[in-house]
């Protein structure tokens, strides 16, 4: 970064440095389609003798992770992988139902790198990093090929060659799939690769064991302070590099798809060490989700997006119209995105689906008890294919249906509605995937790169396994060839201050002894998030919440019970400390998304709409990413921007018509 | 509904458990299992009394975090589905409901309703892959894999590693899950290779850890949530039976079995 600053305040109260050379991305220049190659070979390497002196310690197991680790660990290097989960097979990447994308025009059908590059640049409404996408769309196909040879059971063709199909934003099939299970098969792939590292003794892994803080010597991430979640012991663990692939923060909201362990503890504990935190406001509301049944709700559970192949979604076209589905002729029925979007129909974008389905709804045409939902329904797929193809295509998903429901949807049309399930947003990392501190990196979703301000469906297992598999350990490669290995004691004062700080904060929150519980509060906060930073945003709205949130956040430190002890299994504390980390993003979210005054992609500013209810993106001022400092008060974090340059993709207003 | 529950509440490894007793007054037919007992958690907590810890996560059935005898079924009364998939909407008002940890020697109590599975970590460790390093793949589309057998595979693979076969199985057998791995990859061209070999390690590893043999007694295929086949056992078995007549010998150091 350069020194040179310019300072200005925005309409907003927000302090903004734009620097004058800003952050510096370390995008290569040259043809796009040469950066990637260009840029590996001027790389530095380590020599394979010299590998296993250096410590990398990997935090995640998912696909990002797991396979960062796996990877490092067979080039030689001594990896130490850390999950909160029982075993690293079960991080949230098993979750992703419906595919993966990648760029093999196996179907003759137009596919190709620069489209794959063209399509989610143009799906993240320009704005994220034309060089990474590009990079990714190139390593895409590589990523196939590697699980292929792992045993990944993709769904095949008759010939027995892989099968693909059509997702969202893209007209072009280029999704490989495992029935509705993509993401668990790849994970189990990755998964695999790191158990035969942990055999060979190239990885140690650490189960039940969650990253606390991040230790940060001279500049440099070297180390994280851990608990032990079994015994609750405080443990330093020293490194000569740190990478987060600890997931999103969607977890913000309470109800959403993410798991019920997903947090945000890791990447926020390094963003208050001097990472910075990129787009925080960018989360993706997903249109095809199971809606609400109660104040009981403990999560909310997603529909595929594949299922927008064969499913026409739609709602009455008289407001309050209580009839059964099925007593509803066709010509009361409303089938509004086909109607709106006729190019595109229902496989519009995630962030077109949703809004529209909450349109709809706010108008009092939507279905189900509290007139949240609109209806998927296959009937004429049925009609068309027959029931058993349908099975076959969506067998898992009708059962996990019927099951959550009680409906059967080979009958009655399924009921969805939109529910959050992913953040674009995370820590700023440049190309090289390293963030603002030297030696820490992040990977997967829980940086902020490649997907802009809205993810394309079936792109973000490609990204955590482009990370993990292709990218990372050629970056960290790069960084360690530049450091010397060890030297460093974790009896160091740095670490023995923040184990200090970390234990300080586990003594707090056990001792508070308040009366309400850790859930009381997180729903509270997630019901506020929902309402004023969800899938429709304003100015008011977002001051309310920046009025609301820190007066929560003051009552949870007064008022919030924690039963139990720190020296033992205390799931209550695992929570505590986790939410404790979601109010103060979700305050920066809330700077983040006030400050942004346009609409893109997720982020729909309710100011910023085009005449028929569009985003409607304002280059001029906000083709940039809004990379926040920690500067100590939460309330004024400190805006960097990293301007977005567009030389092979021309910004344009996204159009699915 | 109003129901009584009987949880198995232990401290830790050390302590000895024990059954109590507690009402749940308020539940819903549309609660997920999890979440009736998220409920009882929450009186607990402001009662003064420490929540009943029990694993979970994603809350869709596919981590295979959760686990749970109810009423003495791994994963409850209904089939096909894990504990957190299971809706109240399968029980009556009034029910007692007995729950209870998996119980299996390689399974120890961490604390009331929390077992640790890491021996199924380690019988993968012991063979469960291809070995096949990042970067030296071949085109995805070089083997084309008959559909039958990728079906066949993928069948095998959706096993979840919940353990319910374990907590099943009156012998305490991991046949199951060991079989299913087995068969995922032999199903497959990339899998051949390291077939009998990874077969071999992988049962070895089993008996290291201290699950039982199995006796076909089907317990395990009965209460998969994923309803993996008991026929992937006789494939192990078969498997089993070639490396023996190829003198396949396990590789697995028996030093290395309780090292993670």
């Amino acid at each position: 970064m350069s020194e040179t600053k310019n300072e200005t305040t925005t309409r907003t109260g927000v302090r903004s440095v734009e620097y004058v050379k800003s952050l510096d991305s370390k995008a290569p220049g040259g043809p796009i389609e040469q950066r990637w190659d260009k840029h590996r070979f001027e790389m530095k390497l380590v020599n394979p003798a010299n590998r296993r002196r250096y410590t990398i310690i990997v935090v995640g197991s998912g696909l990002a992770g797991g396979a960062a680790a796996a990877t490092l660990g067979e080039q030689g290097y001594n990896v130490k992988c850390f999950c909160y989960q029982d075993s690293p097979r079960r991080a949230h990447s098993i979750a992703a139902q419906g595919g993966i994308n990648a760029a093999k025009n196996y179907r003759n059908d137009g596919d190709s790198i620069f489209r794959l590059f063209y399509d989610t640049v143009k799906g993240g409404d320009f704005r994220a990093r034309e060089s990474n996408v590009y990079r990714l769309a190139q390593v895409s196909v590589n990523i196939i090929d590697q699980c292929v040879a792992q045993g990944v059971p993709f769904a095949r063709e008759y010939g027995g060659y892989l099968d693909n199909r059509s997702f969202g934003g893209a007209q072009v099939s280029r999704t490989f799939y495992a029935r509705g299970q993509t993401g668990q098969q790849l994970l189990l792939g990755a998964y695999q690769a790191l158990s035969r590292q942990i055999a060979a003794g190239t990885v140690k892994m650490f189960p039940r064991t969650e990253m606390l803080d991040l230790v940060v010597v001279d500049g440099r991430a070297r180390g994280i302070i851990t608990r032990n979640m079994v015994t609750g012991k405080i443990e330093r663990h020293v490194a000569d590099a740190v990478v987060l692939a600890t997931g999103g923060y969607g977890n913000v909201f309470y109800l959403s798809t993410n798991a019920k362990g997903c947090n945000a503890t890791a990447i926020w504990r390094a963003h208050r060490r001097g990472a910075f935190f990129g787009n925080p406001c960018f989360t993706q509301i997903h249109p095809t989700c199971i809606p609400v049944t109660g104040d009981h709700q403990s999560k909310l559970t997603l529909m595929s997006e594949s299922l927008r192949n064969d499913g026409r979604i739609w709602v009455p076209k008289k407001k309050g119209d209580t009839r059964r589905p099925q007593d509803i002729p066709e010509s009361e029925r409303d089938y509004y995105l086909e109607e709106r979007y006729p190019a595109f129909g229902n496989l519009v974008p995630r962030d077109v689906a949703s809004r529209n389905a909450k349109q709809v709804c706010d108008e009092g045409r939507g279905v189900g008890p509290g007139g949240q939902g609109v209806y998927l329904d296959f009937s004429d797929a049925i009609k068309r294919l027959g029931k058993q193809k349908i099975a076959e295509r969506y067998g898992n998903l009708f059962d996990m249906y019927q099951q959550i429901t009680g409906e059967n949807p080979y009958e009655v049309p399924m009921r969805i509605y939109p529910a959050v399930h992913y953040t674009m947003g995370g820590l700023w990392v440049d190309y090289n995937l390293m963030s603002t501190i030297p030696g820490l990196f992040v990977a997967g979703e829980a940086n902020f790169s490649d997907h802009g301000a809205n993810r394309l469906g079936a792109s973000a297992l490609m990204q955590g396994l482009a990370d993990g598999y292709f990218v990372l350990p050629y970056t960290v490669a790069n960084f360690l060839a530049g450091v010397k290995p060890g030297g460093l004691s974790p009896d160091h004062p740095a670490f023995a201050e923040t184990e200090a700080e970390v234990a300080d904060r586990v003594r707090r929150l056990l001792s508070i002894n308040g009366k309400r519980t850790v859930d009381s509060f997180h729903r509270e906060l997630g019901r506020l998030m929902w309402d004023e930073c969800g899938m429709a945003r304003n100015d008011a709205g977002l001051r309310k919440a920046l009025r609301r949130i820190p007066e929560l956040r003051e009552e949870f430190w007064q008022n919030v019970k924690v039963p139990g002890e720190g020296g033992e299994l205390n799931q209550e504390l695992e929570k505590a400390g986790r939410v404790a980390d979601f109010f103060e993003l979700a305050e920066l979210m809330c700077i983040d998304a006030l400050h942004r005054t346009e609409s893109c992609g997720g982020h729909f500013r309710e100011e910023s709409q085009t005449e028929d209810g569009e985003a409607k993106r304002d280059d001029e001022n906000f083709s940039y990413v809004a990379a926040w400092e920690y500067t100590g008060n939460l309330a004024k974090p400190e805006l960097h921007k990293e301007p977005l340059i567009f030389e092979y993709v021309k910004p344009s207003q996204r159009s699915y018509k | 509904m109003k129901l009584t529950l009987k949880v198995w509440r232990q401290k830790n490894g050390k302590t000895p458990g024990e059954f109590k007793t507690y009402q749940a007054d308020h539940v819903s037919p549309d609660m997920s299992f999890l979440e009736m007992l998220d409920v009882v958690n929450q009186d607990l907590i402001i009662k003064g009394e420490e929540p009943i810890a029990f694993d979970h996560d994603c809350r869709e059935g596919i981590c295979g975090m959760c686990s749970l005898m109810i009423n003495g079924v791994a994963h409850g009364p209904k089939q096909a589905i894990t504990t957190c998939q299971l809706h109240m909407r399968s029980f009556n008002d009034g029910d007692t409901i007995t729950i209870e940890p998996w119980r299996a020697l390689p399974f120890p109590i961490i604390k009331d309703l929390v077992v640790d599975r890491s021996s199924f970590d380690r019988i993968i460790q012991a063979g469960g892959y291809i070995s096949v390093s990042t970067g030296s793949a071949p085109d995805a589309n070089t083997i084309p894999v008959p559909k039958p057998d990728a079906d066949k595979a993928m069948d095998a693979a959706t096993c979840i590693g919940c353990g319910a076969c374990v907590a099943a199985c009156p012998n305490g057998s991991a046949m199951l899950f060991v079989a299913a791995k087995a068969a995922h990859l032999s199903f497959l061209p990339q899998g051949q290779t390291e077939r009998h070999q990874r077969a071999v390690n992988m049962v070895m590893q089993q008996d290291l850890e201290g699950f039982g043999n199995c006796t076909n007694i089907g317990e395990c295929s009965a209460v998969c949530p994923k309803e993996i086949s008991m026929d992937t056992i006789a494939r192990l078995n078969r498997d089993l039976i070639v490396a023996s007549l190829k003198g396949i010998e396990p590789t697995v150091q028996p030093a290395k079995a309780k090292a993670s």
